[in-house]
């Protein structure tokens, strides 16, 4: 069976509007009919825009929030009704949430996490010492949590997730408020515990580094619905269709006209076509370009995941666009 | 065994992490523990007020009702310092920390309760603990061994039944999430009329006390059977004895409310 079974799962809530006697009770479908799978050792994305129901769905799975509907089987635990079993196989982090001791130094929040999971003390000794060597949080280890810098607290915040070694990681922007060494530190801290004992990690993140660098497999959220179920590459070509080809012309000129393409940005001799793969290809372009004016040099962009969303997004917020895509 | 044991030891130890925290700044809280100390003794100067006009309040003489306030206060108390917390559980609600709560592989409610210990709630078991001294050495009971041991057992029975009222009353703050004050006027409110002979009250009152929201139990029904007086009300004598009986019950409501309740938890910030 699979480490996350989600069917048919909903969430709708009753939302009372207005004030006085003209209150009217609205119920908002927060989650409308989610349905998927995430097999053990696997780094799935969950994105969306806010409001779309991705914390929500997150909250059912950790068994936070009781679903209205469906069903979901996490380590082959019901949530909602076995939420303590689950909670000792599975690691959270909230990116607002403080789950340690503000006011008590951060090894001693680890010690009490300890008793809490009833983690035996030997093994304890050894997930700290591997969490600790490689987040490096030796120096601030006996400093009072309330001391700590934002990216010192998540890093410790990260550790506390994992000192229980849960099978399944649900990360809520794990890197937020991170310097960029540090966020590489946890990069390769999640990839090294995914290969070496099999650690599932469910991640969602507006940093789309994180998602590039981390996950095999991306679920794209909106309304409520699941829009994208797949790999990265595939989302790139569903919604990434626009590739851009960077032009070094011998010499400044105005944007170039040409066929199935146009130009988005000129800074002196380069220029920046944008071109859609159903209309035409970065062969044919570069002969067109050619063509017009002598080329001295050229590369062709990739979308990258931060246009693919952003075109998600836009076509969400539109109406049904994306979801007419499900695959 | 096991689970239970190991819960208390776990509480213990949590508690002990809250002191150390407090202990950080001594000043103050030896000043908090002391305030709470004397601000209690304004409690029983107020019961002491009545008898300097009166020399019987509802048939009950200064030493037996120096034994009622003192055995409820003392139940109030130990339940004030062990779960008094329970306070911050609509601010807990509110900003959504309670989610965190609920992905740790422990009880909610014992979470909560631990999420702090105010050490310096021990001034108010000070307290009540000397007005119990006073009604000891000055009342004049023959203490046969069921006297004893209903004394004994009723004080953890007091403090069960307000632990179980006061739970059940903050449950509100799931479908409210603001709500302390009803809770407040419940459990604070509970403890006042627990302090003074019920027959006192208007009848409508004693009922809601007595079998409602069963303050009656804390310590005016023991009492009655502690002191040997008939009840005034002519209930029958089992009732006088049936406390831990009446903790235990409050205790599995509460309980069931408590669970229901936290089903209904919606979790700020969608």
């Amino acid at each position: 069976m699979a480490l996350v079974d989600v069917q048919d799962l909903r969430k709708e809530f009753v939302v009372r509007r207005g004030s006085g006697l003209r209150r009217e009770r609205v119920v908002v479908r927060a989650v409308d009919g989610i349905t998927f799978a995430i097999e053990s050792g696997s780094i799935v994305g969950y994105i969306g825009p806010n409001g779309a129901g991705k914390s929500t769905t997150v909250k059912m799975l950790t068994g936070i929030l009781v679903p209205s509907g469906g069903r979901v089987s996490v380590a082959g635990f019901v949530p909602s009704k076995q939420r303590t079993k689950l909670a000792a196989r599975i690691g959270v982090m909230f990116g607002q949430r403080v789950q340690l001791w503000w006011d008590l130094p951060l090894i001693e929040s680890f010690e009490l996490l300890r008793h809490i999971y009833r983690v035996p003390a030997e093994r304890f000794r050894q997930n700290l010492d591997m969490l600790g060597a490689a987040l490096e949080l030796g120096p601030f280890l006996r400093t009072p949590v309330r001391q700590l810098s934002l990216g010192q607290r998540i890093r410790g915040e990260l550790t506390a997730a994992m000192l229980h070694e849960p099978d399944i990681l649900f990360l809520d922007e794990p890197t937020i408020g991170l310097d960029v060494v540090a966020r590489q530190r946890v990069r390769e801290l999640l990839l090294r515990a995914n290969r070496e004992r099999g650690l599932t990690v469910l991640l969602t993140s507006h940093d789309l580094v994180d998602i590039e660098r981390l996950c095999s497999r991306i679920l794209v959220i909106d309304h409520g619905h699941l829009v994208y179920d797949g790999g990265l590459e595939t989302l790139k070509e569903r919604y990434g269709t626009e590739r851009v080809l960077v032009v070094d012309l011998e010499e400044p000129r105005p944007p170039l006209d040409v066929e199935g393409a146009r130009v988005i940005k000129v800074d002196g001799p380069r220029q920046w076509i944008a071109f859609e793969r159903e209309r035409t290809n970065a062969a044919r372009l570069t002969a067109q370009v050619a063509a017009l004016a002598p080329l001295r040099d050229l590369t062709l962009q990739e979308p990258d995941i931060e246009d693919v969303v952003r075109r998600i997004y836009a076509e969400g917020a539109t109406g049904s666009a994306g979801r007419s895509s499900t695959a | 065994m096991g689970e239970p044991l190991e819960s208390a030891g776990l509480f213990l130890r949590l508690s002990a992490a809250r002191i150390r925290a407090q202990l950080q700044y001594r000043t103050s809280f030896a000043l908090q523990t002391v305030g709470m100390f004397l601000i209690s003794f304004l409690d029983f100067a107020a019961i002491l007020v009545i008898f300097a006009n009166v020399p019987q309040l509802g048939g009950w003489s200064v030493s037996e009702v120096a034994l009622l306030y003192a055995i409820s206060s003392l139940a109030f108390s130990l339940t004030d310092l062990a779960i008094g917390h329970l306070d911050y559980l609509p601010q807990l609600i509110r900003d959504g920390s309670f989610d965190l709560l609920l992905v740790r592989p422990r009880g909610t409610l014992f979470q909560v309760v631990t999420q702090d210990f105010q050490i310096r709630r021990i001034g108010k078991v000070a307290q009540s603990l000397m007005v119990l001294g006073y009604a000891l050495a000055t009342l004049d009971v023959i203490w046969t061994p069921d006297r004893v041991a209903l004394l004994i057992a009723t004080i953890p029975a007091g403090a069960l039944i307000f632990a179980s009222i006061w739970v059940a009353a903050i449950c509100i703050v799931f479908w409210t999430t603001e709500g302390n004050e009803a809770a407040n006027a419940v459990t604070y409110g509970g403890t006042f009329f627990a302090q003074y002979p019920i027959n006192i009250y208007d009848r409508w009152l004693r009922r809601f006390l007595a079998y409602l929201i069963p303050t009656a139990f804390v310590a005016y029904f023991p009492c009655l059977y502690i002191l040997g007086k008939a009840d005034p009300l002519g209930l029958p004598v089992w009732l006088q004895v049936s406390s831990p009986l009446v903790a235990l019950a409050a205790a599995l409501a509460a309980g069931l409310i408590w669970r229901t309740a936290v089903r209904h938890y919606q979790s700020a910030g969608g």
